[in-house]
């Protein structure tokens, strides 16, 4: 079974063809997309770091977690949503880019990593970073970077 | 000669004719330049919510600084490069594009708030940075930071858009 006829029905929804139509609701939703992957960002990173040592050292990791899961649900949260917006007014477009599905997959595997992985790591109160923990924190550096990196390269195709 | 006399010689240089024109650079150029947002304004983002008391307010002023502010010179030394090689692709363009005039603005005024939070606040910041409740000129300062650059983003996203051309 195909996908192919979800996409043209998202194509075809009358959000879709509302922003295809306005000259500038996608650049202002890009704008909101842009600001949201930023918050999502600075959530992790300041987590991440301290995974791997070189940050906050005298602040408790499950601390630094506690404090910025919240923006990084936040920020994950418009970006999903602005994210979605945009897909849908270039949906049919978004099925041919091998891009849109690398970071569709590699998003999936970022949160799970995230939620589940990373977040074993973070409830540990014990401040020496190990290899482990840095290896954590460089995972989840790296598969964020590359959701964002796979999403800017959708705009190019 | 013309402002434009040089930008005009820019654009007709061969490395910025060469970048124009390449398949990969340009969009791996274009593409640092966006993405390093997640390390530059998600850290700066990180700051100013600090100063405005929104977040990591039991982490103090001083400690957050001192771990984020090498990163994010690093990552805005990366934006200020990826954008002057961006720039120079069209400079005669971009320059006539009222949206990248804009984003200079406040560019110049982010520039102008982050030099007076380092020379009146920042040194005493371990004198005041404790608790969640900040000096009002260390509230101000985040405030016009977070604003500044939000506004960057969204004219510099604007600027691919020349609605006025």
């Amino acid at each position: 079974m195909s996908l192919y006829p979800f996409f043209v029905w998202c194509n075809d929804t009358a959000v879709a063809a509302t922003i295809r139509e306005s000259v500038w609701l996608f650049p202002v939703i890009e704008v909101f997309h842009l600001l949201a992957m930023s918050l999502l960002g600075g959530a992790l990173l300041i987590v991440d770091f301290r995974l791997l040592g070189v940050g906050l050292s005298n602040t408790s990791l499950r601390r630094l977690a506690d404090e910025t899961l919240v923006w990084w649900k936040t920020g994950l949260g418009v970006a999903v949503v602005s994210g979605v917006l945009l897909f849908l007014s270039e949906a049919t477009k978004c099925y041919e880019t091998p891009l849109f599905w690398w970071k569709l997959d590699l998003l999936g595997l970022a949160i799970v990593f995230t939620l589940f992985v990373r977040s074993r790591w973070t409830r540990r109160d014990d401040a020496a970073p190990s290899l482990t923990s840095r290896l954590v924190g460089a995972t989840s550096i790296g598969l964020w970077l590359s959701v964002a990196l796979a999403g800017r390269g959708i705009g190019f195709w | 000669m013309t402002l434009t006399t040089v930008l005009q010689w820019i654009e007709d240089t061969a490395w910025s004719t060469a970048l124009r024109e390449s398949i990969w650079a340009y969009p791996v150029v274009e593409s640092s330049h966006v993405i390093t947002l997640f390390v530059f304004l998600g850290l700066t983002m990180a700051m100013d919510a600090r100063l405005l008391g929104f977040a990591l307010t039991r982490v103090p002023v001083g400690d957050v600084m001192r771990r984020t502010l090498p990163w994010i010179r690093g990552a805005f030394a990366v934006m200020v490069v990826s954008g002057v090689l961006l720039f120079a692709t069209t400079p005669v363009r971009f320059s006539e594009n009222v949206f990248f005039l804009l984003k200079f603005a406040f560019l110049f005024l982010a520039g102008v708030n982050v030099w007076v939070f380092h020379r009146r606040l920042y040194p005493t910041v371990d004198t005041w940075g404790r608790g969640d409740r900040l000096p009002r000129g260390a509230r101000i300062a985040g405030a016009v930071s977070l604003t500044m650059w939000i506004v960057i983003v969204a004219t510099g996203r604007l600027i691919a858009y020349n609605w006025f051309e």
